[in-house]
């Protein structure tokens, strides 16, 4: 009899879709995630830094909004990070893999440097700042356009060669350190007296001011223009697209132009509004970041502010947490992996639930 | 106690649901041994998702499954496998680059497996039943309906004694149809449980012993078919009365508005899919295309709304307003658009070609429409009351104009997509399959909208499967078997069986005449 049993056991659960939840059910389940996520953290803070996880989660938050500065800084890097979101969100809503923004936003942080290092002495100010821009923009475009054009006209895969063309930008950014900066060190001192505007004695501000336009501007691209219409047909279902007569080509062409662009905007604000300076590391992965940021957003650009100001929030209270307990930076990314795992998992419960098997518990 | 034993599956209040839909409600469902037993539903009605559970794909919510009169668990296919139930899908699941008899041992774990053995015990089992087919050929040379013989030759071998069939018959010829029943009926005869999904009324009354009746996932009953008639099968299964008939008024005003000549096409690889194709729709008139599914159906139309690129051939269209003949031969929709064609088409695949899914109807109705007028930006306003009024006119079952497409019931996809090619008042419409998939309701309320086209002088190009809708819907039946056309007859005056010899006649055939 025993033996019968345990052969006719049903399974313990299993997986069935659910209904889309309401708004108030879908943020019970993410505050719930959150909530869990940092009693996990906890655990893992006492255990393996046996330190009080109060005191640790204070720090993350002090770390963040601690100082004017620290907001300053948030901000800076949130906005960042969210004009790269910005950038690879066309592509991505179109289904176009482009994980090379990396490396389009490094060649137009090139571009700008370049532009700073030779003509900054020969030029007005204004007129530079024009030949920057375009210059960066122009860096972009060339490196969004060049993976766009082959998978139009020979069907390549989009998602190897933007990943090839990163290493490209960013050995010709150590190419052009080791050949250009004088003093052989290799680092590029940062050349204060050339880029953009400061506006009112605050830094950041110009960034902060363009990337705020940028947003509203993709939303109402993505929403409102045919253009956008184009994209999410073209992403959805590339059939349903040539039927009604869309040309796939040369949307994919225009709008990785787009997408190019704006990740030369971004290389033109790091370097030229920011750090006035360039290495292999000025984009710091925001070029992969920023393809979370798009998709837990859901390309909605708006909400895109949202998820940027997460995970910089984390990044910067990650930072602030393993200086101020003298702990390695490896704990601080455990529980900044730990916490995304969470919200990002629990995407999966909004969209499915888990149903226990009755039987068991009649058989039993 | 005998009679018990006779029993060899049961289904005992099966309900299993997806969401908040209920696929199944509390079924109840036995086929005894040496019985055909049919389950008769319409789409959607839960027929596949309860085979789903008896073959192991599915784990129902509630309810228990008897074999041979013992409660089991199946959880998975291979315990479906162990209790000797087998089903043969819809879609084939075979390795095109094999052989029958590699297709058939695939996956076989016996120790002592010797591939000469082999093939000698599957052929006499298919001596035994009756099934001619050549073992050797691969699977990429053969047709449908051999396709089909080595999925059921495959789960006999196997060793089933429960065999499910899931609409086995949509692509076959009547032909082919009567032969696979002669099979099913010795299978029966050796003493095997056969179950068999269909909606096919006049199908279920001539091969099954009892014919069980779902209806919107509910159980509605079973009976046995010597007592049955269309009549009441077609009640149990819509839950009310309906007439089946189709109005088919007389071509008025007939002239030629697409002369097609002689029309050639390659697929991606090197295969000749249209060759030769030549025929001329009318206004005023539906044109039928039958044929087995994959003999030209889909790059014929396509060809015509500029989606294939030709070899050769000439499509003319007689402009009606300008009075002009325009070549539509490897032109772009957009380039046809621009001509002054008004082209109407209603693909095969609705999600995947005529509607975004994910889109709300208003944004599926801009498809057509989005790039009138010079504005960089959108207007959604006519898409909307366009939406709105399809919604109305053709009772469109969903919660607003922005739900996605993806979440309606398949009639209703299919009313806005219809709803949207014939809002373009067109002067030749296209509908591939428009059917398919469709509720008996849904199926007659498209039929009605096609026939409404024809009287007001639209010129209606339909292909379709069921050979008695296309007999009783069309003026005329063009016929294409292996991508050529092997006859144009008319509608009013053709029986069935010929159309189905004319949709298997070899391209050698027709050379020889």
């Amino acid at each position: 009899m025993s033996k019968n049993n345990s052969k006719t056991r049903s399974p313990l659960f299993h997986i069935v879709k659910r209904d889309p939840m309401t708004w108030y059910g879908a943020l019970g389940v993410r505050i719930f995630a959150i909530a869990a996520a940092l009693l996990l953290s906890a655990v893992v803070i006492m255990l393996l830094a046996q330190k009080n996880p109060l005191e640790f989660y204070k720090a993350i938050i002090d770390g963040a909004f601690g100082s004017v500065d620290r907001i300053w800084i948030l901000a800076q890097n949130l906005v960042m990070l969210l004009c790269v979101s910005l950038a690879v969100t066309p592509a991505f809503k179109m289904k176009f893999w482009n994980i090379g923004a990396e490396g389009q936003v490094l060649v137009g942080g090139l571009a700008t440097a370049t532009v700073m290092m030779f003509f900054g002495d020969k030029m007005s100010l204004p007129l530079l700042i024009v030949v920057m821009t375009l210059a960066s923009i122009t860096a972009g475009i060339i490196w969004a356009l060049l993976p766009a054009i082959s998978k139009a006209l020979w069907n390549t895969n989009e998602t190897l060669f933007t990943l090839m063309m990163n290493y490209i930008a960013i050995q010709l950014v150590a190419f052009f350190l080791k050949r250009f900066v004088k003093s052989g060190s290799g680092v590029l001192e940062p050349m204060h007296e050339y880029g953009l505007p400061v506006i009112a004695d605050m830094p950041y501000l110009l960034n902060i001011i363009i990337v705020a336009v940028l947003t509203i501007i993709v939303y109402i691209y993505l929403k409102y223009s045919k253009q956008g219409y184009e994209i999410s047909v073209v992403g959805e279902s590339e059939n349903t697209a040539k039927y009604i007569g869309i040309n796939v080509k040369k949307v994919i062409v225009r709008t990785l132009i787009i997408s190019g662009a704006i990740c030369g905007i971004a290389g033109l604000l790091l370097v030229g509004g920011t750090n006035h300076t360039i290495s292999t590391t000025t984009v710091g992965g925001r070029g992969f970041t920023a393809i979370m940021v798009s998709w837990l957003a859901k390309f909605n650009p708006f909400v895109m502010v949202l998820t940027s100001f997460l995970i910089v929030f984390l990044e910067r209270g990650a930072e602030q947490v393993s200086s101020q307990f003298r702990i390695p930076s490896s704990i601080s990314d455990i529980i900044t992996g730990i916490i995304l795992f969470f919200i990002i998992g629990c995407e999966f419960f909004l969209q499915y639930k888990i149903v226990f098997s009755k039987h068991r518990k009649e058989n039993d | 106690m005998e009679k018990e034993n006779n029993i060899a599956l049961e289904c005992k209040n099966i309900t299993k649901t997806f969401g908040n839909v209920v696929a199944n409600k509390n079924v109840n469902l036995s086929v005894k041994k040496g019985e055909i037993l049919s389950v008769l539903g319409e789409n959607g009605s839960g027929k596949t998702t309860l085979m789903n559970m008896i073959s192991g794909i599915y784990f129902p919510d509630e309810g228990s499954v008897f074999v041979d009169g013992k409660e089991v668990l199946i959880r998975s296919p291979k315990d479906a496998f162990d209790l000797k139930i087998g089903m043969i899908h819809q879609h084939f699941k075979l390795v095109d680059v094999f052989n029958g008899v590699e297709n058939i041992v695939l996956g076989m774990k016996n120790k002592k497996f010797n591939i000469k053995n082999a093939t000698k015990e599957i052929q006499e089992t298919c001596n035994k039943y009756g099934f001619e087919i050549d073992l050797s050929k691969k699977v990429y040379d053969l047709s449908v309906s051999e396709k089909q013989t080595i999925e059921i030759v495959k789960v006999i071998y196997k060793g089933a004694d429960i065999l499910i069939l899931d609409e086995p018959t949509a692509v076959l010829t009547p032909q082919e149809i009567s032969k696979l029943f002669n099979v099913l009926r010795k299978m029966r005869d050796d003493g095997k449980a056969i179950i068999i999904i269909t909606h096919k009324l006049n199908e279920v009354l001539e091969i099954s012993d009892r014919v069980s009746v779902l209806r919107k996932g509910e159980y509605v009953g079973t009976i046995n078919t010597s007592e049955a008639n269309e009549q009441i099968l077609t009640e149990m299964m819509v839950g009310e009365k309906i007439t089946l008939d189709i109005e088919r008024s007389e071509p008025k005003n007939s002239v030629d508005r697409l002369v097609v000549k002689g029309l050639d096409c390659y697929n991606s690889d090197g295969v000749k899919v249209l060759d030769d194709i030549s025929f001329t729709a009318k206004s005023g008139e539906i044109l039928g295309i039958a044929g087995i599914s994959g003999s030209g159906q889909r790059e014929l139309l396509e060809a015509i709304a500029g989606l294939q690129k030709l070899s050769g051939g000439e499509i003319i269209y007689h402009n009606p307003k300008t009075e002009k003949e325009d070549n539509l031969r490897n032109k772009t929709p957009i380039e046809i658009r621009n001509l002054g064609v008004r082209l109407s088409f209603v693909p095969e695949d609705r999600l995947g070609m005529g509607l975004v899914g994910n889109m709300g109807i208003t944004d599926n109705m801009m498809l057509r429409s989005y790039k009138k007028g010079k504005s960089a930006f959108l207007q959604r306003k006519e898409p909307k009351n366009l939406a709105n009024k399809i919604i109305k006119d053709l009772k469109v079952v969903t919660p607003d104009a922005n739900t996605p497409v993806r979440r309606l019931s398949g009639g209703n996809v299919q009313k806005v997509l219809v709803g949207r090619e014939i809002a373009a008042s067109p002067t030749v419409l296209m509908a591939a399959y428009p059917v398919r998939g469709l509720d008996i309701n849904s199926s007659y309320t498209i039929y009605n909208l096609l026939t409404e086209q024809k009287e007001k002088g639209v010129a209606v190009i339909f292909v379709g499967e069921d050979l008695d809708v296309l007999i009783e819907l069309c003026d005329r039946i063009l016929v294409l078997s292996g991508g050529r056309v092997t006859g144009i007859v008319d509608g009013r005056s053709t029986k069935k069986e010929d159309l189905g010899l004319l949709m298997t006649k070899s391209k050698s055939g027709k050379e020889n005449e």
